[in-house]
């Protein structure tokens, strides 16, 4: 479970979050959306235990992300909207994840097949060299490996074809049971039949919260 | 300690597979190879012959670009992954961010500190292999010295990767600060000297507090024990402390500066948004 209580997140004089509550419960799919400058992806790095607020309260299964970053990453996968150039190589960005998290290799090769990404092939080539569309992949495919509780993602199918787009979907239904998940999206048809809840954000606020 | 090591063993494998790194291996060990040519080890100035003269010009150019290499690659380590968003993934894993920080450190301390040390053993392995006596006490104190500026300067880098909120930023920063402490902080402290404005002691003591002027004594002491090169500066030092202190102050100086910066910068890092 995710709590937020009265946060505010403020960058010098700008106020990118104003005193918002939320709670994301078990089986929440939420739609975050909001215009650019809303506060969702500061809302994000909040969760995830990246800022420090100004004033409120993240808790996530009633633990403070920051105070205890390594047991609340343990529950939390991550897709950020453009895949970072990381310079490791396939195999070694794998190693980290298997070492630092637990994460299987064996899944992440089989979320990877599923989302049709040959991972055997590539193990040797950095990441950074990867097409768009390559990484997003195996982004996606480590986020499903790592089975966590909570699943984030800010705009997953950018660099998706229509196909892989599919393939994505498919697998979020057949793992999103008893999940939290959110999707920081700014087109709800793409993903209006994953999500049963559905936030609007502007100006950091939260202007509307409804159940679809 | 696990994922302390897992990531000192990534960034050491990432920064091995970088261009910069071959060039910086490359500037040490051409610069053994180009003493050699030169015959530097046949040349005799001011008593010093053989290997000991080329340890003493390896160890002159080193103190100019050492600082600046590790300056200038190291200072993006941490500055560079937040601007590029890398940081931003690698963390939503579940490392503390001590065994993020402490790792790249010691990842990088091997990359700096290894090319630099290689390139003195292959002068010392090729001087015996050509029948020149080994001055074991230089080596031994030219690691102690190349060890401890390499600390120095990796956290002065880490402080200002922690603190800056861009990678240019950094580059700007770690350019000032290295030309800083190479030569303004002296042309400073001569023109006051020149002036007797300051009581001259002073003087000594504040250039003595920078890192790169210990490392220039320290290295000549060995040569020169009673530092007659440097005048009558020599007398403030040695009868401050004996030779042999000094030289252990000149180690472990820049090993605890370089060890208090770089507990700094993980201040700075933990208490600062991260992204």
């Amino acid at each position: 479970m995710i709590e937020i209580k009265n946060l505010t997140k403020k960058f010098g004089k700008a106020v990118s979050l104003n005193n918002v509550s939320v709670n994301f419960n078990k089986n929440d799919h939420i739609a975050l959306m909001g215009a650019n400058g809303a506060g969702k992806t500061t809302l994000i790095r909040l969760i995830l235990g990246y800022y420090h607020a100004n004033s409120g309260q993240v808790l996530i299964n009633g633990l403070d992300p920051i105070e205890n970053r390594m047991d609340v990453l343990k529950d939390i996968s991550f897709v950020p909207q453009l895949p970072p150039p990381i310079s490791l190589n396939i195999d070694d960005l794998l190693g980290y994840i298997e070492k630092s998290s637990g994460v299987k290799k064996e899944d992440i090769f089989y979320y990877a097949k599923e989302m049709e990404l040959d991972l055997q092939g590539n193990l040797n080539k950095s990441f950074f060299k990867l097409s768009g569309g390559m990484k997003q992949k195996l982004l996606i495919a480590i986020s499903l490996a790592k089975r966590s509780g909570i699943m984030i993602y800010d705009e997953p199918t950018a660099n998706l074809d229509p196909k892989a787009r599919d393939n994505f979907y498919r697998l979020l239904k057949q793992n999103g049971d008893e999940k939290i998940m959110l999707f920081v999206t700014h087109r709800l048809d793409e993903v209006k039949d994953l999500v049963n809840r559905q936030i609007y954000m502007d100006l950091g606020e939260i202007v509307s919260d409804e159940k679809i | 300690m696990k994922n302390l090591i897992l990531i000192a063993y990534l960034d050491l494998k990432e920064s091995l597979r970088a261009k910069w790194f071959l060039i910086y291996s490359m500037v040490f060990g051409g610069l053994i190879a180009l003493f050699f040519i030169a015959g530097i080890t046949e040349s005799q100035v001011m008593g010093f012959s053989g290997l000991s003269r080329l340890l003493l010009m390896y160890i002159q150019v080193t103190i100019v670009i050492l600082p600046i290499f590790i300056l200038i690659t190291t200072v993006r380590s941490i500055s560079g992954d937040r601007d590029n968003h890398t940081l931003e993934y690698m963390l939503s894993f579940p490392i503390s961010l001590s065994q993020y920080y402490w790792g790249k450190i010691s990842g990088r301390f091997i990359t700096v500190f290894l090319p630099v040390f290689l390139a003195m053993v292959v002068a010392v392995l090729y001087g015996a292999i050509k029948g020149a006596d080994i001055p074991w006490s230089i080596f031994v104190l030219y690691v102690g010295l190349l060890f401890a500026i390499t600390m120095s300067f990796l956290g002065i880098a880490f402080l200002i990767s922690s603190v800056v909120r861009s990678s240019e930023m950094g580059l700007g920063v770690a350019f000032f600060i290295w030309i800083f402490l190479l030569a303004f902080i002296d042309i400073t402290l001569i023109s006051l000297m020149m002036q007797n404005r300051i009581n001259e002691g002073i003087i000594i003591t504040i250039a003595m507090a920078n890192p790169m002027e210990i490392f220039r004594v320290a290295a000549i002491s060995l040569f020169d024990p009673e530092l007659t090169v440097m005048g009558p500066v020599a007398f403030y030092i040695l009868d401050s402390m004996s030779q042999l202190t000094f030289v252990l102050f000149s180690i472990l100086y820049p090993t605890l500066l370089g060890l208090l910066f770089a507990i700094l910068g993980y201040n700075i890092f933990r208490k600062k948004d991260l992204v």
